[in-house]
Order: structure tokens, then C-alpha cells, then sequence
């Protein structure tokens, strides 16, 4: 790092990651939003590039095809953190979360069809019933119990093992491995261990589902007979690994905002009907992909005047689009009657997450469960006392003790 | 009441379904890779009103609503 002489600039900022309020966006994005939406961002490593905080920008860099998803063109603004989500080896074969189109359309359009709006909502009793047995243990366990560990967690996971057709005791033996990936006390090295146990462990249900095909994702991809075991595996491993830390703390940070917002709690308790607009309001108050998503130019871009330069990295704080007062009226209410499709948690462009449907049926069974089966819950601890996920790629509670 | 037409280009699409969510009467998905299906192409009044939210909210810009009579015009300058 060269001395700073009093002639050189100050370097541009770092990318404001602390919170004063523990469900807002960190502090200074919304000023950064206001003044300067396209901003000089120094990375981890040095790199200088941009940090886009308003909605419509986020909007434009993501639906650009001059921007790459591809991770060895891009830096990362912080250090690395828990849940990277890529796989333990470079260069495995389809890793579509790391592609551009064509290579990214040709993975993505196999699976699309299994995860449309009409089939999630024809998985809901499914769901439901999974979401039941787990509310049996939470009541067994007595008041006090960890919602996080007994049922926010093992839902996701269950379903999308259910789903891509990993055995229940399949399940039982990685259960260990997928929680502790999601520890916010494991180290880096421990997180990058569990990815390649779970990865390890797909490869063998994908054997399993040459052997003894079944009515399920992995099976249907193995009889297409187009993608390779590794591709099939990877494929596995995304939906595995990317639908369970994120819904899992949508889950337990929507429970402790619904909690902590008695208001729009009663709003919610009185009118079910409400689930469907308060899971999107949830999901745009509290955009859980905190330090927002990256991409690398591939060319010059002119973005709003901003020249951007090829080979830069462009940073989307998607917590910061989707409290832009431009496109959501009091942006930093929460309001569940509000009509709140359109905002980005789940990204935007062709590498919008490509399960968000599965999400958001899991988390309209996830809540409606919870507020069914305990009228009375409640936090066992004071609000400012649940810890969070501070420093985590996904924010979410790390615990949430409840009595009902 | 104006009346359009809703068109979908399904070369853009990539199946998120965000149009199937918020107005399931107008859109559904294909089984086979999740595009987009125009059920009800005519709209007008709240329909149009819904079906240009959706037209906001698709990720990839495959939707948009146009006047009738409009693809006539465009068939016309094609064969010309």
C-alpha cells in the first residue's frame, strides 16, 4: 500500500456495512442514495470501482448485459465472509450463478419450469405439512425454545431436499453439515469444509437417481440426459446451498419484525389474506443480501454520466434500492398492505434468483404456521438483546428464543 | 376505455414469474421452462393498470403493452 502524500486524494470509501438500527439498511447508503446513487467504492483487496444505491440504477446495471456475473472478474467489497456459496473447487461445471448468457440461459431454462409460480403454490401442502411437524418439535421443546434452530433453519432445507429428491435420512446425515454452515461462529475454512461435504453428498443422490429414478428435480435431470453428473451435481448444489441460509433468515427475521411491528402483526392475524403482500413487504423491508451483489464491466459504461471502466467491479446495495423513496412512498415503513412487487431482493435481470417462487411459498407456509399454531408467541428476550448476523453475506437473527 | 394488447417476447424471458404471481388471470408459466403464457392478451381498465405493473416489474423487460392495431401496421411494413 503506497504512503499517502499530502498531493494524492483520499481514497474512496469502503462499503458501509454497520447498522445503528438493527432491521435498516447500514448507515450511510441512504445519504450516499440522495446525494451520489453512482459512487467510488475502494474493494477488499484495493480495487476501486462503484457502489450503486438507487433503485432505478440498480434496476439499469443489472438488466445490462455489459455487466459479467463471472467471479474471477469481480472484487469483493468486503473480506470474505460466511456464505460465499462457491463451490470447493475452481472451475466446476455448471455453476450458472457464476455464468453469462448464453452459457447462464442454456442451465437455467432446465429448471425454470420445475420452479414456476403454479408448481410452488401446488407444493404448499407439502410444505405445510413439513412445516407442521417441525412446529411439533418447537412446542415439545417448551417455551424458551430456539425458533432458529428447530424450525427457520430445517424448513428450507427439508423442502428443497424433498424437492430435488435427497432421502430423509439423506437429510439427517447432512443436517449437521448445512447447519454449521450457517454458524456464524465457524471460520472460513470450516464454511468452505461443509460446502464440499455438501457438494460430496449430491454427487452421491445424483448416483442414487441413476440407480432408482424417482418423481423429482435430480431424476428429471438425469433422463434429460443433457447435463453431465458434475453439471447435475452443481446444479444440486445451488439450489441446495442458496435456498437454505437465505430463506432460513428471512424466516426468523421476518418472525422477529412481524414480532417487534405489533401493529402490522394484528393487521396480518386479522386478514390471512394479507400473507402474500406482507412475505413481499418483508422481503423489500429487510433485504437480507446485505452487502448487495456485484457485477464486473465488461466494457466501458456510461452509467448516468458516470463512466464506468471496463474491468471494474460495480457493487448493487439492494437494501439501499429497495428503501428509495423514488419508487416505494415512506420507504423505511413497514407496511404489509403496501403493494411491494418490483423491489429487488431478489436481484433483477436474467440472474434473478431463480427459486424466488419456492422462497416465497416456504415463507407464506413458514409464517402462517408459526402465527396459526402460537397465538400467543412472542420474543423470550428483549428485542435489542437477539443477536444478529452481523458480518454475514446473508443477515438474519442467529438465535430467536420465543415463549407462546 | 383504451384497450391493449399485453405482448410477451419470449426469447427474453427467463421464467422468474413475477407476472404469474401478481396477476395470475393474465399470465401463467409453461411447464417446460417457465416462460411466460399470455392468457388474456386484451386489457383494459384495472386489467391494463395490473398488467402494466407487471410490465414494470418483469426482470427482464420481455413484457410490454402496446395499442391494437399497432402489429398490423409492423406485418404491413414487413411484407412491403
Amino acid at each position: 500500500m503506497t504512503t499517502e502524500t499530502h498531493t494524492d486524494p483520499e481514497p474512496p470509501m469502503r462499503l458501509p456495512v454497520d447498522r445503528t438500527s438493527l432491521l435498516d439498511p447500514p448507515e450511510g447508503l441512504a445519504a450516499l442514495r440522495e446525494s451520489c446513487p453512482v459512487s467510488p467504492l475502494t474493494y477488499a483487496d484495493g480495487h476501486v470501482g462503484w457502489l450503486v444505491t438507487s433503485y432505478r440504477m440498480a434496476r439499469a446495471v443489472l438488466q445490462d448485459d455489459r455487466f459479467s456475473s463471472r467471479p474471477e472478474l469481480r472484487h469483493s467489497a468486503v473480506h470474505l465472509v460466511l456464505g460465499d456459496g462457491q463451490p470447493p473447487e475452481e472451475d466446476v461445471p455448471g455453476m450458472f450463478v457464476g455464468m453469462d448468457p448464453p452459457e447462464h440461459t442454456r442451465y437455467r431454462k432446465l429448471i425454470t419450469g420445475e420452479l414456476s409460480v403454479r408448481r410452488m403454490r401446488e407444493l404448499e401442502p407439502s410444505i405445510a405439512r413439513t412445516a407442521g411437524r417441525l412446529l411439533d418439535d418447537v412446542v415439545a421443546a417448551g417455551p424458551g425454545a430456539d425458533l432458529v434452530s428447530l424450525f427457520c433453519s430445517p424448513l428450507p432445507s427439508l423442502v428443497i431436499c424433498e424437492l430435488l429428491g435427497v432421502p430423509y435420512s439423506g437429510w439427517q446425515r447432512i443436517r449437521p453439515v448445512s447447519e454449521k454452515m450457517l454458524r456464524t461462529d465457524s471460520t472460513a475454512e470450516e464454511v468452505k469444509a461443509c460446502f464440499a461435504a455438501i457438494f460430496e453428498f449430491l454427487a452421491e443422490v445424483v448416483a442414487l437417481k441413476h440407480r432408482e429414478p424417482a418423481d423429482d428435480l435430480v431424476s428429471g435431470l438425469v433422463a434429460l440426459d443433457e447435463l453431465t453428473d458434475v453439471e447435475i451435481t452443481a446444479v444440486a448444489f445451488q439450489l441446495f446451498t442458496a435456498g437454505h441460509e437465505t430463506t432460513a433468515n428471512m424466516l426468523s427475521l421476518g418472525t422477529y419484525t412481524l414480532l417487534t411491528h405489533p401493529d402490522q402483526l394484528a393487521l396480518l392475524r386479522a386478514d390471512p389474506d394479507l400473507m402474500e403482500s406482507a412475505v413481499e413487504e418483508l422481503l423489500r423491508y429487510l433485504t437480507v443480501i446485505q452487502f448487495g451483489i456485484s457485477r464486473a464491466a465488461l466494457t466501458d459504461v456510461d452509467l448516468d454520466g458516470t463512466l464506468v471502466r471496463a474491468g471494474q467491479t460495480v457493487t448493487v446495495s439492494l437494501p439501499a434500492a429497495n428503501r428509495d423513496p423514488e419508487r416505494f412512498a415512506d420507504p423505511d415503513v413497514l407496511d404489509v398492505r403496501r403493494p411491494a412487487a418490483g423491489n429487488v431482493a431478489f436481484g433483477f435481470g436474467v440472474h434473478q434468483c431463480v427459486a424466488q417462487q419456492l422462497a416465497r411459498a416456504e415463507m407464506r407456509i413458514g409464517y402462517r404456521t408459526l402465527l396459526e399454531r402460537l397465538p400467543g408467541l412472542r420474543l423470550a428476550t428483549p428485542a435489542a438483546e437477539v443477536p444478529m448476523r452481523d458480518g454475514a453475506i446473508v443477515y438474519g437473527a442467529a438465535s430467536l428464543p420465543v415463549v407462546w | 376505455m383504451p384497450t391493449l394488447l399485453i405482448e410477451a417476447d419470449r426469447e427474453l424471458c427467463a421464467g422468474a414469474g413475477m407476472c404469474a404471481l401478481v396477476a395470475p388471470d393474465l399470465f401463467d408459466q409453461t411447464d417446460a421452462d417457465g416462460t411466460v403464457v399470455v392468457l388474456r392478451a386484451e386489457v383494459s381498465g384495472p386489467a391494463l393498470a395490473l398488467a402494466r405493473e407487471c410490465v414494470r416489474n418483469c426482470p427482464t423487460g420481455a413484457l410490454s403493452v402496446r395499442p391494437r392495431g399497432d402489429e398490423v401496421r409492423t406485418t404491413r411494413r414487413g411484407g412491403g
